[in-house]
């Protein structure tokens, strides 16, 4: 009994991701017996069973952190925090997903649990205190998008982009598997505080180790999307549905900069050089590939690709001065950028036709806009401005502390090679506004879009200019996830 | 107080939003309806935050909204600064706003382009709002950008023009060079305080006074910071208020619809310079040498700009000479440490400005936007309304005792001539001068619009008529505040506490302070003005006016081909123009078609544009090839990158 007792308290950090996975059954049967043409309901209970997960992660927030099961489950601020954004953007995404599916009489309910499974795999990414608890988290999450992607049998273009995903994304697992093996053979141990106290006792560093975290590195790069790992990314994001896309683009973004906290902060901080040096690495090459290429992109979905590409470069530039600081601003980048990347494929979702399966992703769709709806042509100006890094907004000030960060820890040559290549990017985000704004429409009809994605879209963008003017909202809430960074002040 | 400001300031951009994107939904109606109203909302708030602070007494405010952002060391605040001097700006700004945006029911009435006028002007008000509120050069400097592009859009109004589009061209590269100037001050001020709010900078201002800074390419001289600071703010100034040599922007910039020049090119945008040097004049104090600067080209541009007047044949251009003249007038009061007076003077131009460009639109409507003067006359029969509210302008104009710009300018030209700092003499005459060139060119306009005989052709005649109501209403209230905005406030701007301590003036500069005992009341002002220079000079020029032009009109012509050579000077425009486009101009062309030649198309095209088109195309076909779209293709990327990651760690570690 006392037995029982002890393990119920010790789970209690974790009841947020039980009680998700416990809804998520159960909405997979309800589902079950619902008729054909109810899946608003499935949709709705779904969007539910979030939100009373948010409000227990709301009311389960640590102070401090805390373990579970062993150490293989750790709840902290900066877990809560990321479980909190990651929970609103699926939140939001769901409402497009609905009306996307509703709109082409695609709507099932699978759709709407594979979301919430997924959901429930980031969570447990960011709370993550073993390597095994991490692949457990990644795993449910990445085989619950392979399957959102594929759902819809009747496309050839999201099968292939589903079979790509699950072979690459299969590979990619593989190679992490093989790396935390290796890791665990010459350390022995398989959560992070083991693995750390062990390196950090370790007289030399084995080169089973050393292997290990390469091998580790690429399955973390690959789930970002960071250049050479990125193959995927364009491909995925054309062929699969806007709303799935847009489901990859945002809350896996923050869950796999989670994973990398945990995996790379805390299990191999000892090894921080060596990864510090392949994050730089990765950074240069894809903010470089990933701003060059998308000036070539006449899809909206592929350049929107490339450019989260070279955003994963800004990330990592945050995250490899391994500064308390430089982590608050990678954090501040990737929540600005998963706000950023919500709004900009809300858009593509808003403009999209309803005749047949097509999607309104080409880039010259987004000609005039400014006659046809002004005011969501004044939405994508804020969106294309903020992911440019043009003051006032939002994106502005997420550079700005990463690119500061790197000046500090002495890597000015770095924050110089990322500003050019963001200056590069700037093309491509004014070509967007230039179509918008200076160029005749190709189609006059005006945009019919349901209201929630309306709204839900005017809020979004709204709030990227609101975080612009008042920037340090959303830099406390950052601050506070490192401690480090309040200590040292 | 802090709402109430707030929203003086927001109301104008919630109403340009909703202009500018509300598109068919609110139609035409709705375009000036919600513009209109919330610029009252504007207006009305404004004279309640100035009838708080200069009527009721109450303590200014320097209320910092929030930080915007820390970069380093240094904080960007968004703020407010409610004192005297900005609840004056703000007053003048909103009401002369209104006045226009009501005008331009009539003006634009069949505009395609009506929705975005009223978008851009509710636009321009909100950005001058932020420029005369800010407590802190970052938000200075936004407002000043913020109303450089609403004008800039504006001059272009009409963009299928081609002069349009030249004018608003021109006025954005000469404003660029004014901007650099005034950038480079603050930048300056920033890197010797360390701080962008007024209330730091000013009040570590008098400990700069014994730095010096040496200046690159002036042979390793020290200068004084804040001279260098104050001379380069004062670039600024020049730029956007249109001083000598940075005026040529101006008179290109009555392209625009006619509303605009008397809002942004007379009112409120042109004096903005001003508004920052008298913003400024705790730092303006401790530099001599910016002072007399100031003098001298304000001087400088009263009487010359003033002149070019004379020659002018379209209605809109002399007004826009006679606009450039007052702002040198300004500019020199500004450099005689006569700061209210410069003000008070600012206030009753808007006025009397805005209202003779309004006139002059409404003369426009009813020629059918014919703008020469030579094919007017006579108008006074047809357009009673008009024809009286012009004259009060032009009045109030030249300084005729009893109107607004009488005591404004009366005082300007006394405390210059009170003033002691070198070039003080100099500036003295020119603006004793000004005053007669201005009732000169002022009458040679008002006789040749309405009076003499009717040169218009029979058609145009025929439908000669007053303008609506919304054109005349404006007019009327505008008149209202040239004839009273002077005397009633005379006292207490210049010697009196309406400004309270909004500006600093040094003692020994205090020439106002010496000007306060012979003061005797506004009545005794105009009774002394009959025995001053300026009245008669003023009469003068009124005489002139009227034996030339309208007397014995054959005149001018004979007086133009006696004195060809002074004649082509002025119709040149002191050649500046040409200066500007021939030898400033071509050399930057030539400069920018030599590194086209060798830079652009040999290194840049060549090598790094074609030479990277011609890369990025290879790069793209490299990439392409590698994004094949085969599955194996990117398994194989992926292992190819692993293989890299690992000898290039892995064997480089060992």
């Amino acid at each position: 009994m006392n037995a029982v007792h002890s393990l119920w308290l010790s789970s209690l950090p974790a009841l947020a991701e039980f009680f998700l996975l416990a809804a998520g059954c159960t909405i997979l049967v309800i589902d079950a017996f619902l008729d054909k043409g109810r899946e608003a309901i499935t949709c709705r209970l779904s969007q539910l069973a979030l939100v009373v997960t948010l409000a227990l992660v709301v009311a389960l927030f640590p102070d401090a952190r805390i373990t579970a099961f062993d150490g293989s489950f750790v709840s902290d601020v900066m877990g809560g925090l990321l479980k909190i954004f990651i929970l609103l953007i699926v939140i939001v995404g769901l409402f497009y997903l609905q009306a996307y599916l509703d709109e082409r009489g695609q709507a099932r309910g699978e759709y709407f649990v594979l979301v919430l499974f997924g959901s429930l795999g980031m969570l447990v990414m960011v709370s993550a205190g073993s390597f095994l608890t991490l692949y457990l988290g990644l795993e449910l999450l990445s085989l619950s998008l392979y399957a959102l992607v594929a759902l819809n049998r009747e496309s050839p273009l999201a099968c292939e982009a589903a079979m790509k995903y699950f072979v690459l994304g299969a590979l990619a697992s593989g190679i992490l598997l093989y790396g935390i093996s290796m890791i665990y053979g010459s350390t022995g141990r398989i959560d992070f505080a083991g693995v750390s106290s062990a390196i950090g006792d370790a007289s030399s560093l084995s080169l089973i180790t050393l292997l290990g975290l390469v091998f580790v590195v690429v399955g973390i790069a690959f789930k970002f999307g960071a250049v050479p790992f990125h193959m995927w990314v364009p491909d995925v994001y054309e062929g699969a549905p806007a709303p799935i896309t847009m489901l990859i683009a945002t809350a896996p973004k923050i869950a796999a900069f989670g994973m990398l906290i945990r995996a790379l902060g805390e299990g191999l901080e000892f090894l921080f050089i060596d990864w510090m040096q392949m994050l730089t690495f990765l950074a240069i090459a894809s903010l470089a590939i990933g701003n060059v290429v998308a000036i070539a992109q006449t899809n909206m979905k592929r350049m929107l690709a490339y450019s989260a590409i070279a955003h994963v470069g800004f990330i990592f530039i945050g995250l490899l001065t391994g500064t308390p600081g430089g982590k608050a601003a990678s954090m501040f980048y990737v929540i600005s950028y998963a706000l950023m990347a919500l709004g900009a494929f809300g858009m593509v979702i808003w403009l999209g036709r309803k005749d047949g399966v097509g999607e309104a992703d080409r880039i010259d769709d987004l000609k005039g806009i400014i006659e046809r709806n002004p005011w969501f042509a004044l939405m994508m100006l804020f969106l294309m401005l903020s992911m440019a890094g043009v003051p006032p907004f939002v994106g502005f000030w997420a550079k700005l502390a990463v690119l500061s960060e790197a000046v500090d820890v002495g890597m000015t040559w770095l924050a110089v090679t990322a500003v050019i290549f963001s200056v590069i990017g700037l093309f491509y985000y004014l070509r967007v506004v230039g179509l918008m704004f200076f160029h005749a429409p190709e189609r006059s009809a005006p945009i019919v879009a349901p209201n929630t994605v309306r709204l839900v879209l005017s809020i979004n963008a709204l709030a990227i200019v609101a975080f612009g003017f008042y920037p340090d909202l959303l830099m406390d809430i950052c601050v506070r996830a490192f401690p480090g960074l309040m200590a040292g002040q | 107080m802090i709402q109430v400001t707030l929203w003086a300031v927001l109301a104008p951009l919630i109403g340009a939003v909703i202009a500018g994107i509300g598109g068919r939904a609110i139609g035409r109606v709705g375009a000036h309806r919600v513009t209109i109203v919330l610029v009252a909302i504007s207006t009305i708030l404004s004279i309640i935050a100035w009838y708080r602070i200069v009527v009721a007494g109450h303590p200014p405010i320097d209320h910092t909204l929030y930080l915007w952002g820390v970069v380093g060391d240094l904080e960007i605040p968004i703020g407010f600064l409610i004192d005297e001097l900005s609840v004056t700006m703000m007053v003048i700004v909103t009401s002369v706003s209104l006045m226009v945006h009501i005008y331009t029911i009539g003006y634009m009435k069949d505009d395609p382009g009506y929705q975005r006028f009223f978008s851009y002007i509710s636009l321009f008000t909100f950005a001058m709002l932020t420029l005369v509120m800010s407590n802190n050069f970052i938000q200075l400097f936004f407002g000043w950008e913020a109303v450089g592009v609403v004008s800039y859009l504006l001059i272009g109004f009409w963009f299928d023009r081609e002069s349009a589009i030249r004018a608003n061209l021109k006025a954005f590269l000469v404003n660029r060079v004014g901007d650099f100037g005034f950038l480079l001050g603050i930048a300056c001020l920033l890197a010797f305080t360390g701080s962008l709010r007024y209330d730091e900078v000013f009040a570590m201002a008098p400990a700069l006074q014994g730095q010096t800074i040496s200046l690159p390419l002036t042979g390793g001289a020290e200068w004084s910071v804040l001279t260098v600071a104050c001379l380069c703010l004062f670039i600024g100034a020049m730029g956007k208020s249109a001083q000598f040599p940075l005026h040529v922007w101006l008179p290109d910039s009555m392209e625009g619809p006619t509303p605009i020049s008397a809002l942004i090119h007379a009112a409120t945008m042109v004096t903005a310079g001003i508004f920052m040097v008298a913003r400024m004049s705790p730092l303006f104090e401790l530099s001599e040498t910016a002072l007399s600067t100031m003098l001298i080209i304000g001087a400088i541009t009263a009487l010359f700009m003033g002149l070019l007047g004379l020659v002018q044949h379209d209605i809109k251009r002399v007004v826009a000479y006679s606009t450039l003249s007052q702002l040198g007038y300004m500019t020199t009061g500004l450099g005689a440490s006569a700061y209210a007076a410069s003000i008070f003077h600012l206030g009753t131009h808007a006025f009397f400005k805005a209202l003779l460009f309004l006139g002059a639109g409404s003369v426009i409507i009813a020629m059918h936007h014919e703008q020469d003067m030579r094919r007017m006359g006579g108008l006074k029969r047809y357009m009673p309304i008009t024809w009286i509210t012009a004259l009060i302008g032009t009045l109030a104009l030249i300084g005729t005792p009893g109107f607004a710009g009488f005591f404004s300018k009366e005082s300007l030209i006394e405390a210059v001539h009170h003033s002691q700092l070198p070039g003080s003499t100099f500036a003295w005459v020119c603006i004793l001068a000004g005053v007669f060139v201005t009732a000169l060119y002022s009458f040679r306009m008002y006789f040749l619009v309405f009076h003499g005989k009717e040169r218009m052709d029979e058609h145009t005649r025929s439908h000669l008529r007053e303008s609506p109501a919304v054109v005349t209403i404006p007019l009327i209230f505008l008149a209202i505040a040239s004839l009273l905005a002077g005397g009633l406030f005379a006292e207490s701007i210049l010697y009196g506490t309406f400004f309270g301590q909004s500006m600093m003036v040094m003692p020994e500069h205090d020439v106002l302070g010496e000007m306060a005992p012979a003061w005797g009341g506004a009545g005794a002002m105009m009774l002394h003005s009959f025995v001053t220079a300026p009245f008669w000079l003023a009469v003068l020029g009124v005489v002139v006016a009227w034996y030339l032009w309208l007397h014995r009109p054959d005149l001018p012509a004979r007086i133009a081909a006696r004195f060809s050579s002074l004649h082509n000077l002025l119709i040149h425009k002191y050649h500046f123009d040409d200066l500007y486009e021939n030898i400033l101009t071509a050399l930057g062309r030539r400069i920018g078609s030599g590194l086209w030649r060798v830079g652009d198309m040999r290194l840049i095209d060549g090598l790094l544009v074609n030479g990277s088109a011609f890369s990025v195309g290879r790069l793209a076909k490299v990439i392409r090839k590698i994004q094949s779209g085969f599955l194996y293709h990117y398994a194989f990327a992926m292992i190819i990158g692993l293989v890299l990651l690992v000898s290039f760690f892995v064997i480089v570690r060992l």
